[in-house]
């Protein structure tokens, strides 16, 4: 199991816009991701509706965990959303 | 301020043509060639359309309970066919949608209707024998109801979950999607209300009108048609029992909807809307007597995007800039630098013309998530407008702040931007407010007259400031102590109500002996019956939607300033509504 815990860096948390783009990024993965907040259930990151319900805004510590395997597919993974919530997604200029 | 229930059909004097309204209403039937029925509610914008009558695509009240069901299998397959078929249609709508907020939700809602999770559980509890609107609706439920706990924005999207549900429900029945029907043919669309999704798939070629059976002034529907040009009425109980195909008029300027139009009412109603379109036409120049006593006509708008197309050469300026629309509809209030953009874009909009602000126009019955308003008993006395700086402070400074930077950003004249606050009840609140907003750098400060308090106290109040502007509406429903929404005291809120005559030619005698600007920026602007009366009260601006303008401007340039004073004396000296009209027009 890799686990990574990071603090949600985007100005709205993790709603809206950041939302979308964390979401999409995290569906289109080989691996399934699971997102954690204390005291509340995992959800799977590629669940809009279970990321919404977490309800982390900015500064909010929440935690990435996928199976490990061989080819290193859940670490990388793990790393390229934990990234995405490093990052202040409010800012960024894409076009999610 | 919204607009409230049209008292009177008196914006179509041009023609002398009343249209009959509900049983019980005084009517003038001097020209009568009434309808069959009629529906009233609240007109929203200008303009009468005559077409059949189309209902938004409505789900049936579900049975209590499920039913068992046999091919759990087919079921399942069937309920995530339903949840496919309503992420690409909301995912097909955002690429439409014009507008990037509107994109966003649309976006997000099409992720919610894919999300494989949701998917699972409906599954889940088909597994359990339920059948799929049944497993839909509690999968929905439970996300919907951890969301409302989460509050704030969480809980607004909340609201949206319900629209995408019935959508799949929709989809599981073989019903048509709720959304924006397509008949083949031009039509009114009559609903309950509108959501964004639906109106982001509506098609000007197509629908020409909006009613709806629910919704204010201040509805998503109502902000929809005030942009898309569309004659509207809104909260118009009974449409919806409206046969589809029925033909019917839309009057928005009256507020009222004929239903069963005949052919010889339908040829009268077009004649009148190709005289309204000439007299659109034929009227130039600025606004003024015939005699050239100048009376400006200003335009209201709630963003620049208000301005498109109507900023010609005639162009006065803007009499009413209602900044809430930014802070409507979200969690946090927009930043400084949002405040500053969407200001300075108003600005630049009215190409060097004035353009008066209003500052925050918010209360506990036009709440903001994140002022946190306590409910109020009666909200119309309680906190709102420039009493909300009493509580927060910060958000009228930031405004102030954000409005001056604008004026800078946009290099425009500071004597062409002014700046008023609503709902000001004292000379010593116009004071302060005045002070606060020229430090803030600010040149030109008003308060607006909705009080009958400040209006009996004008001209103490004008001297604190700079000019007045008088919200009619607010002023009638505070004067004859009458709700704006109450449809059956809107005899009460005729804008020819002697005492609400009394108070606006008090305000305006104000201005004459300070020599500073009182204009008018409340629903009674747009009337062109009015319009002389006020211009011989001695009123200087009157603030109007853009298609209001001309008939306005061609009521003015009809009499001279003399005649206006005549018909301002025998308005005051009227003493009831009906007199007042009968002896000034």
């Amino acid at each position: 199991m890799i686990e990574r815990t990071v603090t949600v860096a985007s100005a709205s948390g993790l709603h809206a816009r950041p939302a979308r783009i964390f979401v999409k990024a995290a569906a289109a993965l080989p691996v399934d991701v699971l997102l954690a907040v204390e005291g509340k259930k995992p959800v799977k990151a590629g669940s809009m509706l279970g990321v919404l319900t977490l309800g982390a805004t900015q500064g909010t510590e929440v935690t990435l965990s996928a199976e490990d395997d061989a080819e290193g597919a859940g670490r990388a993974a793990v790393d390229e959303l934990a990234e995405l919530l490093a990052t202040d997604l409010d800012a960024v200029e894409t076009d999610a | 301020m919204p607009d409230p229930p049209a008292a009177s059909p008196s914006g179509y004097s041009v023609t002398g043509t009343v249209i009959a309204a509900e049983p019980g209403t005084p009517v003038d039937r001097t020209n009568a060639t009434t309808a069959a029925a009629s529906l009233r509610g609240i007109g929203v914008g200008a303009g009468i359309v005559v077409a059949p009558l189309v209902r938004m695509g409505r789900l049936p009240d579900l049975p209590a309970s499920s039913h068992a069901v046999a091919d759990c299998p087919a079921e399942a397959a069937a309920a995530r066919h339903a949840l496919d078929t309503v992420a690409t249609d909301l995912a097909a709508r955002s690429e439409r949608a014009g507008d990037p907020a509107a994109a966003a939700i649309l976006d997000a809602l099409s992720m919610i209707a894919g999300d494989p999770e949701l998917a699972d559980q409906v599954e889940g509890l088909i597994d359990a024998r339920t059948d799929a609107p049944h497993a839909l609706t509690q999968a929905f439920e439970v996300y919907r109801e951890m969301l409302a706990e989460a509050g704030g924005y969480l809980a607004e999207r909340a609201q949206d979950l319900a629209d995408v549900r019935d959508r799949a429900i929709a989809v599981v029945l073989g019903l048509t999607m709720p959304g924006v029907p397509d008949p083949g043919h031009p039509f009114v669309l009559a609903a309950d209300d509108l959501s964004p999704a639906d109106t982001s798939g509506i098609d000007t070629t197509t629908v020409l009108a909006l009613v709806t059976e629910s919704g204010g002034p201040t509805s998503h529907t109502a902000i929809l048609a005030r942009a898309l040009g569309l004659p509207c009425v809104v909260a118009c109980p009974g449409i919806l029992t409206v046969a589809d195909g029925t033909l019917v008029a839309v009057d928005a300027a009256a507020g009222v909807v004929e239903l069963d139009v005949t052919p010889e009412r339908q040829a009268e109603l077009e004649q009148r809307s190709a005289e309204l379109a000439a007299a659109l036409h034929a009227v130039a120049g600025p606004g003024g007597t015939a005699d050239g006593h100048a009376v400006e006509l200003l335009h209201n708008v709630g963003a620049a995007a208000d301005l498109d197309g109507s900023v010609g050469e005639h162009f006065e300026g803007v009499g009413l800039f209602r900044t809430e629309l930014l802070f409507l509809d979200r969690s946090d209030p927009p930043s400084f630098d949002e405040q500053v953009g969407a200001y300075a874009a108003v600005l630049r909009a009215a190409a060097g013309r004035k353009v008066v602000v209003r500052t925050l126009d918010a209360g506990a019955d036009k709440p903001l998530p994140f002022l946190a308003m306590k409910a109020e008993p009666n909200p119309a006395l309680g906190v709102r407008g420039l009493r909300i700086s009493r509580q927060s402070p910060e958000v009228l400074d930031e405004q102030l702040a954000a409005l001056a930077a604008a004026v800078l950003a946009a290099g425009v004249a500071d004597a062409k931007a002014w700046v008023m606050a609503p709902m000001v009840a004292t000379a010593g609140e116009a004071a302060a407010f005045a002070e606060r907003a020229r430090a803030a750098g600010l040149g030109r400060v008003g308060v607006m007259v909705e009080i009958p308090a400040a209006a009996l106290r004008a001209t103490e109040i004008l001297a604190e400031v700079d000019f007045l502007s008088i919200g009619t509406n607010d002023l009638a429903q505070y004067t004859l102590a009458a709700d704006r929404m109450a449809a059956e005291l809107a005899d009460l809120l005729d804008p020819w109500q002697p005492a609400l005559l009394d108070l606006i030619a008090r305000c305006a005698a104000a201005g004459r002996e300070l020599g500073k600007p009182v204009g008018i920026c409340g629903e009674s602007a747009a009337d062109p019956a009015l319009a002389p009366v006020f211009a011989g009260m001695g009123i200087t601006s009157l603030s109007m939607s853009a298609r209001a303008v001309p008939l306005v401007a061609h009521a003015l340039a009809t009499h001279t300033l003399a005649e206006c004073q005549d018909l301002a004396a025998r308005a005051l000296s009227a003493g009831s509504p009906e007199a007042a009209r009968r002896a000034a027009t």
